[in-house]
């Protein structure tokens, strides 16, 4: 549990941000369902670490929340995301994207062999 | 970031609503989730089951979310202080009597400590102070190592000097303080010019003395202690320039001292005026009456300063044949001003330090036995899964409270303490020991409580963690509270009632030989009868008594109107009281023997017709003076039995005639050698004296001495009424009894045994108490074996037997340690003791005995309950 968990927290919170920055406010259960879905259902989110990390991003100021109601009438709290938390979600796109670019060369096959 | 931080802080507040905003929240998720499972096909109950396992449990995501809201260590450490403090209050009996430990010793080391601090630590209020020292001359002859200096030497001594950048010289003196009710007595200190420039101080209002205000042609100029100026003007800032009448003199008020400032050697002084050395024993080499305080040239040693001023004694000593016999006395300042408390306080301190450890292994061994009894719970709930971090934290957590409610407790009552002690203090000694004005919990002492806390802190949270990770927990679980972690622990404690044991047997061997001390020298032959006899010292202004007529007739007056007083039996009059110093000396030459200026130095005491028998001294050969003894008839003297025996050793010494150093000289017949009255403090043995009669050496201030038909001290008051009814410019003071100038002289004798006597009581009810739970606890762990025993047909007497001989062992044990820790001890404090030796063997044994009665009984509770175990119950328990 202890390692893959440390991986998954960095990751957890960029999916949620980039899920609110394309689906605008979002309650929790929403959230995990369309992070499932994105992934192809390959992830296997346990929905209860979604929350922790929610409180996380609006300790941090990346999101606010505020309830309201949901699309089949229950009460959820939504959360939408905040300028600092637009600007946080390109920075760690911008690493992302850099990381798994070095990590990409180095496990594609050699095109070199010299 | 900081940002989150707050927030979690703040988070950790209880909050219902955050809580019911979470549940609503979680119960939300679920709701949706279980619309969305029925929506595919599941029925209720799946749906919601499925909800919540993908959840991952309700609770659990609860718990994760609490966590991340708040600060987990924080949150644990709250809930680990009120745990502990729950669980300490379950347990009444441990808890106070581990907190009420804890403070005795941390009071009783703090208080000490604060006094430590007044007197040795904190810096003196001069500038540099370390460079300060005091110079005295050192006359052997009269065993007085750091004796007053006389104003020709003083001037010489500044002059020739390579080794100061400045030496100044100071007096303590009485002043009568003219106020418009008449002569009021005040105290006060005569100065050099130079004084408070020497020492680096400056006035806080005024100016300091100029140079060469201290001369006979300047005017009289005086500066105030700050108190003084409080007191009796008012604090007001005009008192600058306003004249003060002291001893007839017109002074004027140029300045006022700081508050923090004071200089007990000369203490207590209101009034500092500069010297005027004009008086007669001001002019003369013999007459020594002046303190030296210098400050060293940068670079030079007390050493090198102390050798160039002896080389300066030694040409004085060539070039006056007075000199004869002076060498010269150097010692630091601080040395000066508290150096003969220093072996006290460092002795109490090392006995409050003693009776802290004795109290911290007490609480330890206290926390062993509750640990012990608490493997059980430990077990449990180490097995519901608390980590063995949380476990440790836990105890660390149940010390630290301990700790904390002990200090704030021995804190609050060690500055209570310190006051107490102050007060028990004789005014007039206090007066003495200025630098204990602002005793207190300051920086240091505050810090030095912090340590102790922090030491007993370590020392708490270790013990139980410590057998903690000794025993084991999952044996402990499957087979109750036996096995062999509990003699593990009865090893451990038995060593720590070993070291109460032997460390109440040193507090109580320093405890006896202080108190055998005490009695020794509060039993001291002063060849006196102290009670019922009264004194106060009499001063009348020199403008109208300086003449020996008028002081012989003030004198005969103060005589007859007191005698006349109802309940009086008889008046004498004296230069100096007795147990007061061997001080005040003179010179003299023994006639009809060759003398090449010998040093005879001895205490001369200037003494009524009735001094002798008021006090009840003993008369071994010829006669007293009489009242017709007067500068109209031969002079005469009286000497005691150390003179006989040091001048006149196997010789008849009535009828020989003495001179002082006059030419020619005046020949002194001595008409009676009186029984040795103890002239200086108790502790010192007898010295050669003087006695002259008061009406061939008179003097306007002296000493009364009266005996009394009932208790003495009610006369007091009347007394003094007498004697300014003669003349309301005549000032009295220092009204006090025989007996209590007698126990002063035993102060810090008396104070040392009293508060040692103190901490050796405490000492020896907590070692008992370690001894009595080692004991019990034993009792306690071997119930069932005991019952074996008797089942088998031990007799109650054998289970007496088996428990006594094990208190008895740790007991021997502790007696024979502590035996040889006392003497090794006892050495080192033997400059404190008087009339006992270190090994004094009456007072170890009796404290042996005391040790032991007191352990057997400790032991016999306990081994009674053994004997009355019931076998069957024994057996039949757990």
């Amino acid at each position: 549990m202890g390692d893959k968990a440390d991986v998954w927290q960095g990751t957890l919170a960029l999916m949620v941000l980039k899920t609110i920055e394309a689906l605008g406010p979002l309650h929790g259960y929403g959230i995990a369902r369309r992070i499932e879905q994105t992934s192809g259902n390959l992830l296997s989110l346990n929905y209860g670490t979604l929350y922790p990390a929610l409180l996380k991003l609006e300790q941090e100021g990346s999101i606010a929340s505020e309830w309201g109601v949901s699309e089949n009438n229950r009460k959820a709290k939504f959360y939408k995301l905040t300028r600092a938390g637009r600007k946080q979600l390109q920075n760690e796109t911008r690493n992302w994207e850099q990381t798994t670019a070095i990590l990409a060369r180095f496990l594609s096959p050699s095109e070199d062999p010299a | 970031m900081l940002r989150a931080w707050m927030l979690r802080l703040a988070g950790m507040l209880p909050n219902a609503e955050r809580e019911r905003e979470l549940a609503d929240e979680i119960e939300g998720h679920l709701q949706m989730h279980i619309d969305d499972n029925i929506r595919r096909g599941m029925t209720p109950e799946l749906a919601r089951r499925d909800a919540i396992l993908k959840l991952g449990g309700v609770e659990s995501t609860k718990q994760a979310y609490r966590e991340r809201r708040t600060v987990p260590f924080l949150e644990n450490l709250l809930r680990d202080v009120r745990f502990a403090i729950r669980q300490l209050r379950k347990n009444p009996g441990f808890t106070s009597t581990a907190i009420v430990m804890l403070a005795l010793g941390m009071c009783a080391s703090v208080a000490i400590f604060a006094f430590v601090d007044a007197a040795l630590i904190k810096p003196l209020p001069y500038r540099n102070p370390a460079r300060l020292v005091g110079v005295y001359e050192n006359v052997p002859l009269i065993q007085c190592p750091q004796c007053p200096l006389s104003y020709p030497d003083y001037l010489d001594w500044k002059k020739l000097n390579t080794v100061f950048s400045s030496l100044d010289a100071y007096e303590h003196t009485g002043a009568s303080l003219s106020t418009p009710t008449g002569a009021q007595p005040a105290s006060g200190a005569r100065v050099t010019d130079g004084f408070f420039r020497t020492l680096g101080v400056t006035p806080v209002l005024g100016r300091d003395f100029y140079a060469g205000e201290d001369l006979p042609s300047a005017p009289r100029a005086v500066i105030l202690s700050y108190a003084v100026w409080q007191q009796r003007y008012g604090g007001k800032a005009d008192i600058l320039g306003r004249t003060v009448t002291l001893n007839g003199a017109p002074n004027t008020v140029i300045g006022v001292l700081p508050r923090e400032f004071h200089f007990a050697p000369a203490e207590p002084a209101e009034f500092w005026t500069t010297l005027h050395a004009a008086s007669e024993c001001d002019l003369r080499r013999s007459c020594h009456s002046l303190l030296g305080v210098a400050r060293l040239k940068d670079g030079v040693s007390v050493q090198t300063a102390l050798a160039n001023v002896t080389s300066i004694a030694q040409q004085l000593e060539k070039q006056y044949p007075e000199n004869r016999g002076q060498g010269a006395g150097l010692i630091t300042l601080s040395e000066a001003i508290s150096g003969n408390i220093r072996p006290i306080l460092l002795l109490l301190l090392s006995g409050a330090g003693l009776l802290l450890l004795i109290a911290s292994v007490n609480v330890a061994s206290l926390l062993l036995v509750r640990s012990e009894s608490r493997k059980r719970e430990i077990a449990v709930r180490s097995a519901l899964g608390a980590g063995r971090g949380r476990l440790v934290s836990q105890f660390v957590t149940e010390g630290l409270v301990l700790v904390a409610a002990g200090s704030a407790l021995g804190l609050v009552s060690a500055v209570w303490v310190m006051q107490l002690l102050t007060r028990l203090i004789p005014a007039n000694m206090l007066a003495r020991m200025s630098f204990l004005d602002d005793l207190g919990l300051n920086v240091r002492v505050v810090a030095f409580a912090g340590v102790i806390a922090l030491v007993a802190a370590v020392l708490f949270s270790l013990t139980p963690t410590l057998h903690f990770s000794l025993s084991e927990t999952r044996g402990a679980l499957a087979e109750g509270s036996r096995g062999s972690a509990g003699n593990t622990w009865r090893r451990l404690g038995s060593k720590l009632v070993v070291l109460e044991l032997a460390t109440a047997m040193v507090l109580l061997v320093g405890a006896g030989l202080l108190g055998r001390s005490l009695y020794r020298l509060l039993h001291v032959d002063i060849g006196l009868r102290p009670d019922r006899l009264i004194t106060m010292f009499v001063a009348a202004p020199d403008a109208n008594y300086g003449k020996d007529v008028q002081a012989i007739a003030l004198e005969r007056q103060v005589v007859s109107r007191i005698e006349s007083l109802p309940g009086v039996k008889s008046v004498g009059i004296s230069s100096d009281l007795p147990v007061n110093g061997w001080g005040d000396t003179t010179w003299l030459r023994i006639l009809g023997r060759p003398w090449h200026g010998e040093h005879n130095e001895m205490p001369e005491r200037d003494v009524s017709s009735g001094y002798f028998t008021t006090l009840g001294a003993t008369l071994l050969g010829g006669r007293y003076f009489t009242e017709a003894e007067d500068a109209s008839k031969p002079r005469v003297a009286i000497i005691n039995q150390a003179f006989v025996r040091q001048y006149f050793p196997g010789e008849d010494a009535i009828g020989k005639q003495l001179s002082f150093l006059s030419d020619p000289p005046k020949p002194i017949e001595i008409v009676g050698i009186v029984e040795d009255i103890k002239e200086g403090p108790l502790d010192t043995t007898n010295r050669p004296v003087l006695y002259i009669p008061f009406n061939q050496s008179a003097g306007n201030y002296f000493n009364v001495v009266v005996r009394t038909l009932q208790s003495g001290p009610s006369l007091l008051p009347t007394v003094a009424a007498t004697i300014h009814q003669i003349d309301p410019g005549i000032v009295t003071g220092g009204e006090t009894t025989m007996s209590a100038l007698i126990n002063e002289s035993a102060y810090l004798h008396r104070s040392s045994a009293w508060l040692v006597g103190g901490f050796a009581a405490l000492a020896l009810l907590l070692g008992v108490v370690g001894l009595y739970g080692v004991v019990a606890y034993s009792v306690s762990q071997r119930t069932r074996e005991i019952g074996v025993r008797m089942a088998l047909g031990a007799q109650r007497s054998s289970v007496y037997r088996l428990i006594l001989k094990e208190a008895g062992w740790l007991t021997a044990v502790g007696i024979a340690v502590g035996l040889a820790c006392a003497v090794a001890a006892a050495t080192l404090m033997r400059g404190l003791l008087f009339g006992v030796r270190s090994w004094d063997v009456p007072t170890l044994a009796a404290v042996a005995a005391v040790l032991a009665v007191a352990a057997l009984l400790a032991s016999y509770i306990p081994a009674r309950r053994a004997a009355s175990i019931s076998p069957v119950e024994a057996l039949r328990a757990e």
